[in-house]
């Protein structure tokens, strides 16, 4: 299965992170210190492979592709196939591409829960789900669709508290 | 339980009042971020005080200002990692929210912070969870956000306990069994249930087995995906073979590629138990070895044919040419890399293919690339036999020097530990080795220095053949003044000290080395080692005044003693206040035997009358060529406790004399003096009788537990002593029954002294547990109960069955495979039909229906 999901600034500063098996927080704090030193240290044109036993467990690796100011990084085991991940994060770049329009590390950053939805309809639970990326978008157009839609009828929403008071 | 404290009627007033002046003046997440990009020095502070903001907002009644406190916080939590256990309240009340936009916030929160171990509140969850995993069923409200039950689905695959798993289960069957855009979606969370919650198998292996065959390809996909997870180490794939049949179908019909790696990552788990299977699979794999233009599915195939099929030699061919395809892409790291890897799994059924690629591999380990080195040196280590362990390991050293310290170390670390395996297995020609481990010290970034050290002693031990060249290599090392600066070497100067002292009999000049062993910079050396070095040059003064006194050796003769003892006195005394115990006490033994010996030369004219002094060094010198042997790691646990010694005693009661004695050492303590200051030979003689005291009892310590040691002299008098030097040939194991090649080996393997076989107890034992832990998984277990109707014993004993008739001639089993073939697609279209019956139940009966398709599979397998 796939691990976690990590887009990582070339200064080290975490874009997005998604852990598919639950990390507290101080842990996802090393995983992603030790995932930036071991990156950042690697040359240009080399494998998109690293090893990644001592964060994730044995037989893990990791993917990664560095775009422009950002590291896209997919954490997987013995159960995925190493180009198929490759691919998979090709797939993702490609929503994000045609989701933002060229997308940008400031397009990353604004979009926290966009981004949270795009990959959702991707993968769930560390199993892939969907690689097609004309699919993922046109879910998550939907789901935008309607949450706008629903927002502007319930501009006086019903009092939580009220619901809850009871 | 916690419950959400109902406002007070008085302070309502005030509170939304607050709360409307917040949700007026609330900034946004993008406010957020934006004042944390304006200025990254002041992050902390900035998020502190987001932090009370935060607190403040998320009680507000008011869900708009509440669910942007959330979403703030979720978003700090994620990449700040800030704890947001504190919300966890508020994300559940913000779950049954009827904005879709608020409920998807609510659930991101929940899913990135909720988990068993950190939040007791998940119970409270199960009924919303309940109510939106259902709603497309119930509420009318489905048309306008059919999407809803994902996100229950997505909280349930990260958060669940195996609590709500196994309450939610039964809400999973119906979205399992309708083709619909969530139906993958609800296949993936189903396996994490099951793996969270394997009571829930009943309910949801049915289902999830009938996804196999869906008309939704992406179905298909994830129930694949699905059952590779669930059969993965270290689960037991065992429970899966029945499912055999599916997977094939699968296999063959998909036109995906993602579906096919992941039934081919299955069929590799099922084969190894099943080896028939791989007669079956061995056909569309080939194909798509030799047709597929997806490398992902190329390499998949590769891993499957190398990993379980290997006696399929055309597949094995082929597979084997696209490694090497992979190996030769020079613009692609990525397939260099996976084809050392895929090298790698041939070792060690087809060494000649790996050593067919030796030379690619070689270059490798010189690529700028940290991953591609790793593969390298991790196929290196696994072509490495006995015949071309010299070959590769110089090769590795040589690497070693030339490449950075993480690296190097890595190099010598593996030549290390692959090397001293199995008592040495891999070395033939000790000399070579003990002069590589020489080189490996000298290398400048080396930290193994403790390994190194550690395996220099052990081969002194284990192998004679191995000491006269193990003595050369320490004077290498000992005669060198640069390596005494780097501390990383200090366990190998000691290490190469012991072996000149202790095996000085093979050494060419005992006064070099005796220069070499007081060199001034010594004084560098950690306490430890430096007392090594004096009890060295002990060995070796005793050693060279007994030769002078036999006349034995033409290297000692009255000039070199003489020269021996002003070097030690003159450097070695000072030492003699040395504040270090060790070394002190050491430095004081040897001054009194240089001033002992001293004598010799004042009588060297007609030489000691009475022959004490000869005798006193004689004695000594047999003190310390009586062989040192390795000891057996078990050897303690074999020396049984005498009865009557009670170890469970309380020893508080010694305290008292422990008291007594420390005081009685206090007040005489001044007056103790371990050497008197003026020294005279006769006083020195007494030593004599107690050190022949002291060798006698050792004499009876041997007796006694003689077992433990290596034999010191050739005629040995008891039988099991001699079972201590093994024949290497006896001993060994075949390596891989090839005997042709290691009748190459010009050089006869010296004997490498190995204790009993209980030296790796703790290994095995602890493999055997592993076995064990894996036949009491739950879930397999629960997966066998459903898959063969509680029945057999497993799937093992039922193909016991099946391959007692495997006897059948040739033709026959052609014919059963046409003719399974033929109706497979009549029969899939059976079972669809019978699989809609099913589904009209209202309790799905898993036990029957499943046992019932048992016999489908035997037919497949034959």
């Amino acid at each position: 299965m796939i691990r976690a999901v990590m887009v990582i600034s070339t200064q080290g500063k975490p874009r997005l992170l998604k852990f598919y098996e639950f990390q507290p927080p101080e842990k996802q704090q090393e995983i992603v210190r030790y995932v930036y030193g071991a990156l950042s240290e690697r040359p240009e044109n080399v494998s998109n492979f690293v090893d990644a036993d001592s964060v994730f467990g044995q037989g893990t690796r990791l993917v990664y592709k560095h775009m422009a100011t950002l590291y896209i990084v997919f954490a997987f085991d013995s159960s995925e196939n190493e180009l198929a991940m490759l691919d998979l994060i090709q797939v993702f770049v490609q929503t994000l591409d045609k989701c933002f329009k060229n997308v940008c590390e400031l397009d990353v950053i604004f979009n926290f829960n966009k981004l949270h939805t795009i990959l959702d309809e991707m993968i769930l639970g560390g199993q892939v789900i969907e690689t097609n990326s004309d699919q993922i978008l046109k879910h998550v157009d939907d789901i935008a669709r309607i949450e706008k839609s629903s927002s502007t009828t319930s501009l006086v929403p019903k009092s939580i508290s009220a619901r809850f008071g009871r | 339980m916690a419950s959400p404290p109902p406002l007070p009627s008085s302070t309502s007033v005030l509170s939304s009042a607050s709360s409307l002046a917040d949700s007026l003046f609330q900034r946004s997440l993008d406010d957020l971020i934006k004042s944390l990009r304006s200025d990254p020095s002041s992050e902390p502070s900035i998020i502190a005080r987001s932090l009370s903001e935060i607190r403040r907002e998320i009680r507000s009644s008011d869900p708009l200002t509440k669910s942007i406190a959330l979403q703030k916080l979720t978003y700090l939590s994620s990449l700040h990692f800030h704890s947001m256990s504190f919300a966890a309240f508020h994300t559940l009340e913000l779950l049954p929210s009827p904005s879709p936009q608020t409920k998807r916030l609510a659930y991101l929160a929940a899913s990135l912070s909720f988990h068993p171990s950190t939040t007791e509140l998940l119970p409270l969850a199960t009924h919303q969870l309940h109510k939106d995993l259902t709603s497309l069923s119930t509420s009318s409200s489905s048309s306008s956000f059919p999407f809803l039950p994902s996100l229950p689905l997505h909280l349930l695959s990260l958060a669940s306990s195996a609590d709500l798993s196994s309450h939610l289960a039964p809400d999973l069957v119906p979205l399992l069994s309708r083709s619909s855009p969530l139906q993958p979606k609800a296949v993936a969370a189903t396996y994490r249930v099951l793996s969270l919650c394997p009571s829930t198998v009943p309910v949801l292996f049915k289902p999830l087995v009938d996804c196999l065959s869906s008309d939704n390809p992406l179905t298909v996909s994830a129930a694949v995906g699905a059952f590779c997870e669930l059969s993965a180490p270290p689960n037991d794939p065992a429970p899966y073979l029945p499912l055999a049949p599916e997977i094939y179908r699968v296999l063959v019909n998909s036109r995906s590629n993602w579906t096919l790696i992941k039934a081919l990552k299955i069929f590799s788990r099922l084969v190894p138990l099943e080896p028939r299977l791989g007669t079956r699979i061995v056909e569309p794999l080939s194909k798509f070895l030799r047709e597929s233009q997806a490398k992902s599915l190329v390499l998949e195939c590769i891993k499957t044919v190398v990993s379980c099929l290997p006696t399929h030699t055309e597949a094995m061919r082929l597979a084997i040419d696209k490694i090497k395809e992979l190996l030769s892409s020079d613009d692609d790291p990525n397939l260099r890399y996976l084809g050392l890897q895929t090298l790698g799994m041939l070792a060690p059924g087809h060494l000649w293919a790996l050593e067919e690629s030796r030379e690619v591999v070689a270059q490798s380990l010189t690529d700028p690339d940290r991953s591609i080195c790793h593969e390298a040196l991790r196929v290196m280590m696994a072509m490495t036999l006995q015949e071309n362990s010299i070959e590769s390991c110089t090769l590795l050293v040589r690497q070693a020097a030339k490449s950075d310290p993480e690296f190097a170390n890595e190099i010598l670390d593996s030549v290390l530990t692959s090397c001293s395996k199995d008592f040495y297995e891999l070395v033939v020609d000790f000399d070579w080795y003990v002069s590589l481990l020489g080189e490996m010290a000298r290398i400048v970034h080396c930290t193994k220095g403790d390994e190194i050290s550690r395996q220099l002693v052990d081969i002194g031990l284990r192998v004679r053949d191995a000491r006269p060249e193990l003595v050369r290599v320490a004077r290498e090392l000992l005669i060198d003044p640069s390596l005494l600066g780097n501390h990383f070497l200090y366990n190998v100067l000691s290490a190469a000290a012991w072996i000149s002292g202790e095996y000085v009999e093979f050494s060419k000049d005992p006064m070099e080395l005796v220069e070499a062993l007081l060199q001034p910079r010594t004084s560098l050396l950690p306490t430890s080692a430096r007392a090594v070095y004096i009890q060295s040059v002990l060995k070796v003064l005793t050693f060279s005044c007994n030769s002078y006194i036999d006349e034995s050796s033409s290297l000692v003769n009255d000039t070199v003693i003489a020269r021996m003892l002003s070097l030690i006195e003159m450097t070695v005394g000072p030492l003699a206040e040395s504040e270090e115990a060790e070394v002190e006490d050491r430095v004081r033994n040897l001054l009194g035997v240089v001033r002992l010996v001293a004598n010799i030369k004042d009588l060297s004219g007609d030489k000691d009358e009475d022959g004490m002094i000869y005798e006193v060094v004689r004695v000594m010198d047999a003190l310390f060529s009586d062989e040192m042997g390795p000891v057996s790691a078990n050897a303690q646990k074999k020396v049984s406790v005498p009865e009557d010694l009670d170890l469970k005693d309380n020893l508080a009661d010694l305290s008292e004399f422990i008291s007594d004695n420390d005081a009685a050492m206090s007040r005489s303590n001044p007056s103790i003096l371990f050497y008197p200051q003026s020294y005279n030979a006769s006083e020195e003689v007494e030593v004599g009788p107690t050190s022949v005291a002291e060798s006698t009892s050792l004499k009876e310590h041997r007796k006694r537990h003689g077992l433990y040691y290596l034999s010191t002299d050739k005629e040995t008098t008891e039988p099991e002593l001699t079972e201590d030097y093994p024949r290497v040939n006896e001993t060994l194991p075949p390596s891989n029954g090839d005997t042709t090649r290691r009748v190459k080996v010009t050089k006869l393997r010296p004997t490498v002294v190995k204790l009993d076989e209980g030296e790796d107890l703790a290994t095995s034992s602890s493999l055997s547990t592993k076995v064990e832990a894996m036949k009491d998984d739950p879930l397999s277990g629960a997966i066998k109960d459903v898959l063969l109707g509680k029945k057999g014993n497993g799937a093992s004993s039922s193909f016991d069955a099946s391959s007692s008739s495997q006897g059948k001639g040739k033709d026959k089993v052609k014919e059963k495979e046409i003719k399974s073939k033929k109706g497979e697609e009549g029969e899939s279209k059976d079972r669809h039909k019978g699989r809609r019956k099913h589904k009209h139940r209202k309790e799905p009966a898993p036990p029957v229906s499943v046992a019932q398709e048992t016999p489908v599979i035997q037919d497949f397998l034959l």
